[in-house]
This record gives structure tokens, sequence and C-alpha cells, in this order.
């Protein structure tokens, strides 16, 4: 590939957001539309990895490769596969909804606001887009700064407690998987590119203790049960458009991780903590749906419900079948289509009353009906109807984790009962019910706010009714991650056996 | 006056157009343009007449659906599968069946705002035209053509692939036109009852798209499809039963549906990845045509070994019974009927609630390995349809003692594919759908004229005052107390003999059961018709000056429908009665049929004993409410104890709200949110760092500020942890 592609996706929304400073800055207006032209000309930009994206091999694609700190071995190297490939296009689709979300609802540093979506979104493409586990840890912890700010400065009263819990919750997962990281580097022969520590093989012991320095980075992102306490906070201080990336995008990247670096460096620790994963992850599913039902805020009912969303996520990962890894990798572009559309909807009716009560709301249905449809749309996509994407992912992983264990299928599948229920609690107590005089004569949703959920209308059908088209990235990927895992599964059983004891 | 009468004419222009259509097509099919896409699989038998009719087909292979062990020699399992092709497209007209409502749904929700009091025309246009593209189907099959084939693949990830496909057959072809008849009068029916009715278009949009999921759900050639259906009439049910959304009764009434039926989903999905697992495809004919290879297999879960068809078998009821109202997941039904009328009829009534009897039939294959799942759905049949029987007796609201009638008559369905004489079972739910849909747009008619009242405590004597509802609704009492001539009387006296005549250990126990609730039928069916039509008026004056019939809009449908009510029983008159069960024959092929190995002494006596009892049950009712009206006053006098708890449904709602919803509440509000969320975890979050805090602050009493605290330390650490490594 002789044009940079992936350098470009990282650097053009970069370069972008700090070239608003060239506006002024009273020129709110100019902001917002040169913001919304630089994410729309970075989706442009990354639409060729749809279709230029080779789905015959599973080695990285739109490689690049400069050595960078060589005293280390550290290199800037990029590549996708079918595994990362499709949180690209989502991580750009996404921010152009963020930004449109956005669009009246930031009010005061507007600049810094936008500077800091373009910059966090190309830092974002950088952690999919890294090969080199050195160059992802950096992006890994840049990541951070302006999702620290977007919360810490637009977000709401209780902001600077939720956004200490966000950051300490992540920096001390990070920490542990750095020092995870430099270990791998002394053990596994000196390089931190990704490709070359899997062909390494370390001793179980070694493994085991770097899956659990890997897992509290990337458990706490996803976030697993019981490091999820930060994510309700996070996500109900956040403004509409952190929200909708936070679940969209960033805590995709936990999951991801398991994907990319825990399972193939650490085969023989993920063979031996399948177990352990799966019953987190089904603890997640269930403790999460329940005390959905507890909520009495609109923000953290989805952000509790995400933790059960995310629950099928790993349980799929950790299912170590076909099935099962293409669903939860499915299931990570689902919630990040459904739950990022149920937040930009919530940021939307906020914007109109002010309140995230649900107590508050009632027989919206009657003022609001283009947008009560729209939210059962989402809200059925969210509990996994069929047509809709959640039900493909969901099946897929239920079906997976049941050829793996029928038991664990049984547990997960009580989600779908829970899922209707809080959902659909939900739902009536904000769209149905006699009319609260809180809402009474809200504005129906502006054109501006169709076109915002109109794409994830069209992702929800799309991949409901043609997976085909996202998961056909994944199959040769996906094949190439089970035999990584099981193959050296089968040598290390192979080695036990020929060596006497 | 001058709008509905054009309305009718419309009306009539257009179904008079649309009939021909299906002999239009007829006429180029016989030309036998189909005939390649076709290939039939009989199953190899021993000695029936059963392919007789089949074997002049041109693509006649010999499949095998493996005998089943437990069985004896003298029943056959005879089935015909129908083999999926792949080359060649579908027909135009089957795809027309399904998708003209889905295209309705989607123009009638964009646009129906704008087309206000005009936009039925649409849904109602594509209903009818669905409606004679059924007809066509069903002449097909008739003639002896099937189809069976993928449209494309839906789902594929490792080896499991599943398409979106179509099968028609026998069993397909009935459903079609039980769907599209009832759903074609419902639409009519609804321009006169939802007239001014605020979201009019709304409750269109939403007709369409149950129409669509209900036809995708009878037309799909694989589990998934089914699946898909059967959640599509789920949403449509939730959207339909929370139609006035305002009110918060009817608002928890549709969730309460949706949640119901995820419990039934739960099982269902479980056994299709059961089914999965054994057979490696989601096809009815991959599943089918293997059935006998499962036999003797055990599935172990949770230390629990089972025999692994009566784990799929049971698995599957689960859906069967959320969907079909039957115990334990009854108690959405009665709730539903919050819902406009109309949608009761269709949905609660004549279409949805039937999915899970078809489920059952369409999975006979199965069922015929598992004589014990056969024995639970028999119980579970015999236990509801005497358990909702008896709360019907008492019930004063008239669309609740209907909506007990439905789960009911659904049990009867139930029993009869339990014995195995799934064609009985399938042969009531048709029966069924026309009485049931005409009592219950009867009774849309009568809460029309009483102004939205259905207290039966405020009728009475409403005879001469609606004639044609007053008839109609008679036809259809005397067709679900089964008598003789009547619809449902072939049907469930069907039903009863094969019950008796089983070999299934419950038979005779569903068979006792069943003959004693044709009396409780008879009589609360009768009970609730007296109330209503005799007697003196009790409403208020003003309900009494404003009595008038229903507009034609709404009494053509119904006379339309009680010709159903008579006359849909007569393709299933017995031998015994000189007839040819022309139903049995024609839907052999799909899900067999069991050998009558009874006299016909004992036949006639059964079908003796079942007419007794109904006749006793009218008796009673005309003895109780017309002839001495104060007895039931007394009745409840003498039982309140038993009084209350049939008025409280048995007080299941009761037990399962303090049993499973608030338990759940408050384990979520107290034990999780309070306890492990805020107490434990929080603790501990919070904790670490306040007390490293704590601490280095105490070591070094410098910096102000947690978070410079906690970032020191933090970087300290990691420096610590950094030297360990390099030092180690």
């Amino acid at each position: 590939m002789s044009v940079p592609l992936l350098s470009a996706l990282i650097f053009f929304p970069i370069i972008g957001g700090f070239s608003l400073l060239i506006v002024k800055r009273e020129d709110v207006q100019a902001i917002k539309t040169m913001a919304l032209i630089i994410s729309l000309m970075e989706f442009v930009l990354s639409i060729p990895l749809f279709f230029m994206f080779d789905k015959t091999t599973y080695l990285m694609q739109f490689t690049e490769h400069h050595s960078w700190i060589p005293a280390f071995h550290i290199n800037y190297s990029l590549g996708v596969d079918g595994i990362s490939v499709l949180f690209i296009l989502l991580s750009t689709l996404v921010t152009i909804l963020a930004i449109l979300v956005s669009w009246e609802a930031i009010q005061t540093k507007v600049l810094e606001f936008f500077l800091s979506i373009l910059f966090l979104e190309g830092v974002m493409i950088g952690v999919f887009c890294a090969t080199d586990i050195f160059l992802f840890y950096i992006f890994w912890e840049v990541m951070l700064i302006p999702m620290f700010l977007i919360i810490g400065i637009w977000g709401g009263p209780n902001r600077i407690y939720a956004t200490i819990k966000f950051f300490l919750y992540t920096l001390v997962g990070s920490l542990l998987m750095l020092v995870g990281i430099i270990s791998l580097y002394m053990k596994g022969g000196h390089t931190f590119d990704v490709i070359e520590l899997a062909k390494h093989s370390y001793s179980i012991k070694f493994q085991m203790w770097l899956f659990w320095a890997f897992f509290a980075a990337f458990a706490v992102k996803v976030p697993m049960w019981p490091v999820h306490t930060w994510l309700p906070d996070a996500h109900t201080e956040a403004p509409a458009a952190g929200s909708v990336i936070l679940a969209a995008i960033l805590i995709k990247m936990g999951a991801y991780g398991f994907l990319r670096f825990s399972m193939p460096i650490l085969p023989q620790a993920t063979q031996a903590m399948m177990g352990p994963m799966i019953v987190l992850s089904l603890i997640g599913i269930i403790y999460g749906a329940i005390i959905c039902l507890a909520q009495t805020d609109l923000k953290r009912l989805i952000a509790y419900s995400s933790v059960s969303h995310m629950g099928f996520i790993t349980l799929g990962i950790y299912s170590m079948n076909t099935q099962s890894i293409e669903g939860g990798i499915l299931q990570m572009i689902n919630h990040g289509v459904v739950t990022g559309a149920l937040f930009l909807c919530i940021g939307m009716v906020y914007e109109r009353t002010h309140t995230r009560a649900i107590k508050d709301y009632g027989g919206l249905a009657s003022t609001m009906p283009i947008f009560g449809s729209f939210f059962l749309l989402f809200t059925m996509a969210a509990i996994g109807l069929p047509a809709t994407n959640g039900f493909i992912g969901e099946f897929l992983v239920l079906l997976g984790s049941f050829i793996h264990k029928p038991w664990t299928a049984f547990f997960a599948a009580t989600g779908l009962i829970l899922g209707a229920w809080y959902m659909l609690w939900l739902y009536q107590r904000i769209f149905f019910n006699p009319i609260n005089k809180k809402v009474v004569g809200l504005p129906e949703l502006t054109t501006r706010e169709v076109l915002t959920l109109l794409p994830m209308v069209g992702l929800v059908f799309w991949i409901g009714l043609y997976p085909d088209a996202m998961l056909s990235f994944m199959h040769v990927s996906v094949e190439h991650l089970i035999s990584q895992v099981q193959g050296s599964m089968e040598t290390a059983q192979h080695v036990a056996a020929v060596i006497p004891h | 006056m001058r709008q509905q009468i054009t309305n009718i004419f419309f009306l009539v222009v257009v179904i008079c157009g649309l009939s021909v259509l299906p002999a239009a097509a007829n006429t180029t099919h016989a030309s036998g343009e189909h005939h390649s896409n076709i290939h039939v699989t009989v199953s190899q038998h021993h000695g029936t007449a059963a392919t007789s009719e089949h074997a002049a087909l041109g693509h006649v292979e010999e499949g095998a659906v493996e005998g089943h062990a437990e069985k004896g020699e003298h029943e056959e399992n005879v089935r015909q599968l129908i083999a999926p092709t792949h080359d060649g497209s579908l027909p135009w007209w089957l795809l027309a069946i399904p998708f003209l409502p889905l295209s309705s749904f989607i123009f009638t929700l964009l646009f129906g705002k704008r087309l206000g009091v005009n936009s039925h025309w649409v849904p109602i246009i594509a209903v009818l035209i669905s409606f004679s593209c059924a007809l066509k189907a069903f002449l097909t099959v008739k003639s002896g053509h099937f189809i069976n084939q993928d449209l494309y693949t839906w789902i594929s990830s490792g080896n499991t692939r599943v398409a979106v496909g179509f099968l028609l057959d026998q069993l397909t072809a009935v459903m079609l036109i039980v769907v599209t008849t009832v759903s074609s009068l419902v639409h009519i029916y609804s321009i006169g009852y939802m007239k001014g009715e605020d979201g009019y278009y709304r409750f269109y949009s939403y007709l369409s798209l149950f129409t669509f999921s209900m036809l995708m759900l009878v037309l799909g050639n694989n589990f998934m499809q089914l699946f898909f259906g059967w959640e599509a009439v789920g949403l449509s049910s939730y959207l339909l039963i929370g139609f006035y959304y305002e009110k918060v009764s009817a608002a928890t009434a549709g969730r309460k549906a949706f949640i119901v039926n995820r419990f039934g989903d739960f099982g269902f999905i479980l056994g299709l990845f059961l089914i999965f697992v054994n057979f490696g495809s989601l096809h009815y004919y991959d599943v089918f045509s293997h059935a006998g290879q499962i036999v003797g297999h055990t599935w172990t879960i949770f230390g629990m070994t089972f025999d692994m068809p009566t784990a799929i078998c049971i698995l599957l009821m689960c859906g069967a019974l959320g969907k079909s109202a039957q115990i334990p997941l009854h108690v959405w039904l009665p709730d539903a009927m919050e819902g406009p009328t109309p949608v009761s009829a269709l949905i609660h009534a004549a279409t949805m609630v039937t999915a899970g009897v078809f489920l059952i039939a369409r999975c006979n294959p199965l069922y015929e390995l598992s004589h014990f799942a056969l024995n639970v759905v028999t119980f579970i049949g015999a236990i509801t349809c005497i358990f909702a029987a008896t709360i019907a007796l008492v019930q004063t609201d008239i669309k609740r003692v209907v909506a007990y009638s439905t789960v009911s008559q659904l049990a009867y369905m139930f029993i009869g594919c339990g014995v195995g004489a799934y064609g009985a079972g399938v042969f009531h739910l048709f029966t069924h759908a026309f009485f049931k849909a005409l009592l219950f747009l009867g009774c849309g008619s009568i809460i029309l004229g009483m102004h939205h009242e259905q207290e039966v405590k405020y009728m009475g004597g409403l005879k001469k005052y609606m004639p044609i509802t007053y008839w109609t609704f008679l036809l259809a009492s005397l067709s679900i107390s089964g008598v003789p001539g009547f619809a449902g009387f072939f049907s469930k006296d069907e039903i009863l003999t094969m019950a008796f005549n089983s070999d299934i250990a419950l038979g005779k126990f569903a068979w006792f059961i069943g003959t004693f609730v044709a009396f409780l039928t008879a009589f609360y069916s009768f009970r609730l018709f007296f109330l209503i039509f005799h007697g003196e008026f009790r409403g208020t004056a003003e309900q009494k000056a404003h009595l008038k019939e229903s507009s034609p809009v709404v009494t053509i449908p119904l006379i339309l429908l009680s010709i159903g009510a008579v006359g849909a029983g007569w393709f299933g008159i017995p031998a015994l009665l000189g007839g040819h069960n022309y139903w049995g024959h024609f839907l052999m092929p799909v899900v067999g049929e069991p050998e009558l190995h009874i006299s016909t002494y004992a036949e006639s006596v059964l079908l003796g004993t079942s007419v007794l009892a109904g006749g006793c049950g009218i008796l009673l009712a005309f003895f109780m409410y017309i002839t001495k009206p104060e007895i039931p006053g007394k009745l409840v006098e003498m039982f309140p104890r038993t009084y209350n708890l049939l008025l409280n449904k048995y007080y299941i709602d009761e037990i399962y709200i303090a049993g499973l919803v608030e338990p759940t509440l408050s384990f979520s509000r107290k034990a999780l949110l309070k306890v492990v969320d805020g107490g434990i975890i929080e603790g501990i979050v919070n904790g670490i760092p306040r007390g490293i805090g704590a601490f280095s602050s105490k070591l070094r009493g410098l910096q102000d500020g947690q978070i410079s605290h906690y970032l020191a330390w933090m970087g300290g650490s990691a420096l610590f942890l950094f030297v360990w490594m390099f030092t180690r």
C-alpha cells in the first residue's frame, strides 16, 4: 500500500482539530461547520477500507512500518485485519453523529470541545490500527486525555467525581498493562510487534501472570463485572457526545484488547482462564440487567444495560468458537450502534427537558411521536428482536456459547427476558402512560436530529437483515485467531504427552 | 352515511376483482411453469394409502423419516417432506403474500398521517391481494405442487447457515387461508370500529405489520424464520395491545404480553440451539428428515440427563406455551384485551395465539419421538382447558369471558397435538379462528353499541336493538358449544375422539377433562349470550337511547365470518357421520393421522357424550339466566370462596407478582444496587485510593488535592514495578 491510509486516518482529524484554532473563537457557527466537514471528510477517507479490504486473508492489511525508537525496537507500525477494520469505520461514523448531537447542546468553550472530539477520533483510530504494542499503549493512554476533558469540562453537575473515578480506574488498569508489556518485551525477544510476540511461546506461569495484567486494563475498559462502577458515573455526567463515543467506541477497546493481545499472545492462559472469564461475563449479563430494574435515571439505566450487553460480548469471545467470537465482534458493533443511538436519543430529549429522571417523563409518544418511533426501534434492537442487528449478535453469541457449554447459554439467555423487562419498562415510563406535564409541548425532532439518527437506523436493519456484510470481514481472521489459541493448546498437549514425567 | 356506502361499494368491487385473480393465476399455473421447482419427498412407509395421491407427482423421491422407536407397529409414521430446491425463483404470488402487507406497513407508517381517515385503503387492498394469493397458494398445494426454496442466506458464521426461505405445503396453505381471511375481515371491520380514533393510521400500519409477521411465521422453511415471525408478531401484539398507550393499564398489558412471551422464548431459543447442535442445521427439511437419528441420544445439563427428543420437544413447547397462552404462561392473554377489539379478534383469538399449536404441529416428526413430551403437552392442555373454562364462568367483562374461552379452546388444540392427532388440533385451530373471531367481533359490535361499555352487568335485552349481531353471535355460540352441524362440533369431537383413542398415557384423562369442559364451554358461552341479549336492559337510560345496530362495515364481516363459524367444519366430517374427512386426508402427508382403533360403536358413544355435555351446558345456562335468574346470585352467596377464587383467576397474577416480580425488584434495589454496587464495590474502589491518599499525605504532607496524590502514587508504584521487573 503506497498511500499511508491508516496514518492519514489517524492524523487527519488530529490536525483538523488543531486547525480549528485558526477560526475566531467567537465564530461558533464556523467552528461547528468546520468540525463537521472534517469528520465527514474523515468518514469518506475511511470508506476505502470497506471496499478495498481483502477478506480472504488474516494477514494485516494497509500496513505501515517505520522505526520509531530503535534503541528499544519500538516501531510505528500500523495495520488492520478482519477484527479491527470495522471499528475504524464505526469510529469515523460515530464521530460525525457525536458532532451533530452537540450542535446545540454545547454552548461553552465550543472550540475546545470540537477539538477534543476530533483529537479523540484520531487517537481511537490509532488504538485500532496499532500493531506495535508500545504504540498501542501510547494511543491507549493518550485517549484518556480528551475523554477526561470532555466529561470534566462539559459534563453534568457531578462531573469531577465521575472524571476522577473514570481516570483512576482506567489508569490503574493501564499501568498494570504497561508492566505486562515491558515484561513481554523482555521475554518475547525484545520486540513490541504483536505478530512477532504471538509467535513466541511463553511459560504457562508467565502467561497467567501476564493475562491478569492485561485483564486489569481490558476488563476495566469493557467494563466487566466487578470493575464496572465507573461506567454509570461517567455516562451520567458526560455530555451526549461523550456518552455516545464512550458507549460506541471506547468501551469496545477492552474487548478488542482481549482479541488482539491476550488471546494470540497468551493462548494457554486464555484456554485456562476461559472458565473464570465466562463466569464473570455471565455475572455481568445478569447483574447488569437486574440492576437496571432499580434505576431511576435514564442514562444510568442505559449505562448498566451496557454492562449486561458487554457481558454477552466477553461471553462470546471466551466461548472460543467461530459463532461465538464472530457474534461477539458483531455484537461490539451492534452495541456501538444501538447504545450509541440510545445515547443520541437521550441527548436530544435532555436538551429539551434538562432532566434525566425517568419519573419526569411519561406520554412522550404523544408529544414527540417521531422520536418515539426512533427510540422504539433502538429499544427493539437492544432487546434483540429478529431483523434488527442486536438479534444477530446475541443469537450467534448464545449459539456459540451453547455449543461450547450449554449451561452458559442457559444463564445468558435469561438476559433476553430481563432485557425485555427493563427496556420495555423504561419505554413505557417515558413514552407511554399519561402525559407528564413536564413534557407537554416539547418540540418534535428537528431535521438535523433525524439525520443524526437515520444512519443508525440504516445500520440496525442492514446488519439485521444482511449480517454477512459485516460477518464476511471476520471469517478468516476469526478462524485464524481460534487456530492460534487452540493450535498452541494442541502443541502444548502434544509436548506434554511426549515428555515423560 | 354516504361515505359509508361508498366505502362498502369500493370494498365489494375490490373483493370481486381480487377473487378473479387466483382463478386467473391458476390457469397459468396449469401449464406447469412451476413444475420444475418442485420436489416431493415421500417417506418410506408400510402399506397405507397415504401416498397414493402424491405418488402420481413428477419428482417423487424416496426419502426417509426414520421410524420412531417408541411407538408400536400399528401406528405408521407417514410424513412427506419437501426437499429444498436451489434453482429457479420463487413465484411472485408467494412472495406477495407476506411482502405486500410489509410494504403497506411501511407506506402507512410513513404517509398515513397525511392520509388521515383514508389511511385504511392501502392496508386493506394489500391484505386482500395477499388473501387472493393465499387462495392461489392453497389451490397450488391442492393440485399437489409444493414449494421449498430459500430466498437468501440470512446468517452465515462457521458451520451455521440460516436462510430466509419459504415452504409451501398443506399445513402452510391452511394457515395462510386462516390468517389472510380473518385478517382481511378484521381490516374491513376496523373501518367501522376504529372510526374517529386518534392514531387511525397507526392502527392500520400495525395491523399490516402483524399480518406480515404472521405470514412470515407460517411460511418459513426453517426454525429461524419461524422465530423471526414469532418475535415480530410479539412486537405487533405489544404495539396493538398498548394502542391506547396513555392508559397505564393498556401500556402495562402490552409490556406484560411481551415479557411473558419472552419467558417462553427463553426455552424456545435453547430448543433451537439444541436442534442445531444435533442436526447442524435449522432447516425443517434437514431436521425432520434426520429426526430419527436422535433417538436414544441423551443431553446432560446441570448434571441431569435427559432424553434428547424429549429435551428438544419440551424446550420448543416452552415457546408454544407463551404464544398460545397455556399454563403457566397464560397470564398475558386476558390482559391483552386492553387492545382494540378487532385486534383481540385477529391476534388474540384467531391467529397469533395459535402459533404455538402451529409450532407443535410443524414439529410433529420430533414430537413423535417422545411420548413423554406428548404427555406433557396433553397434560398442560387438559389442565389449562378446565382452568380457563372455570374462570370464564364468573367473569363479567364480555371480552374477558371470550379471552378465557380462547385460552380454553387453545388448550383443546394442545390436547389434540398432545395425543398425536396434530391434524385434529389444526382442524380446531381452523374452525376456532372463525367462531372465535366472530365472537370477538360481535363483542366489538356490542361495545360500539354500548358506547365502550364492556361490563355485562349493564347489558341485557340487546336482541331487539342489534339483530344482526344477535344472530351472528348466536351462531358463534352454537359453534363453540359443539352443537352438531356447526364447525366447532366437528373439530372438538375429532380431538376428543382422538384423545380417547390415543395410546398416550394421559389420553383418557384428557378426553374426560375435555368432555367436561365441553359442558362448561356451552354453559359460559350461553351465559354470556343470555346476559347480553336477553332479559331486561340494565344500562343507563342514555345508553339505551343510543343503542342501535352497528354499521354495515361492521356487520358484513360478522355475516361472512358466521358462514365460516357454521361451515368450516364441513371439511372434516368424520366417516362415522358419512363424511370423508377431507381435512384429515389433506393434512395427513404433513402431520400424519393416528389410526382409529376403537369400534364405531365406541365412537358414536363418545360423540353422543360430548353432544350431551354441550346440550346440558346450554340448558343449564338457559335455566340459570332465563328461567330462574336469581340462582347465580344465590350460588355466589353459598360459595363465596370458590366464587372469589374464580373471579380472581386463581390469584395466579398475584402469585407471580409476589413470588417473582417483587422479589426481583427488591433484590435489584436492595441487594444489588445498595449493597453490592453501592456498598461493597464502591466501598473498595473509593476506599483504596482514599486510604492510600491518607497514607501518602501522612507520608509526605506536602501536596494538596486528591488527584495529584493519586497520580503520584500511580507513578511511584509503576516505577517500583518497573525497577522490580528489570532487577529480578
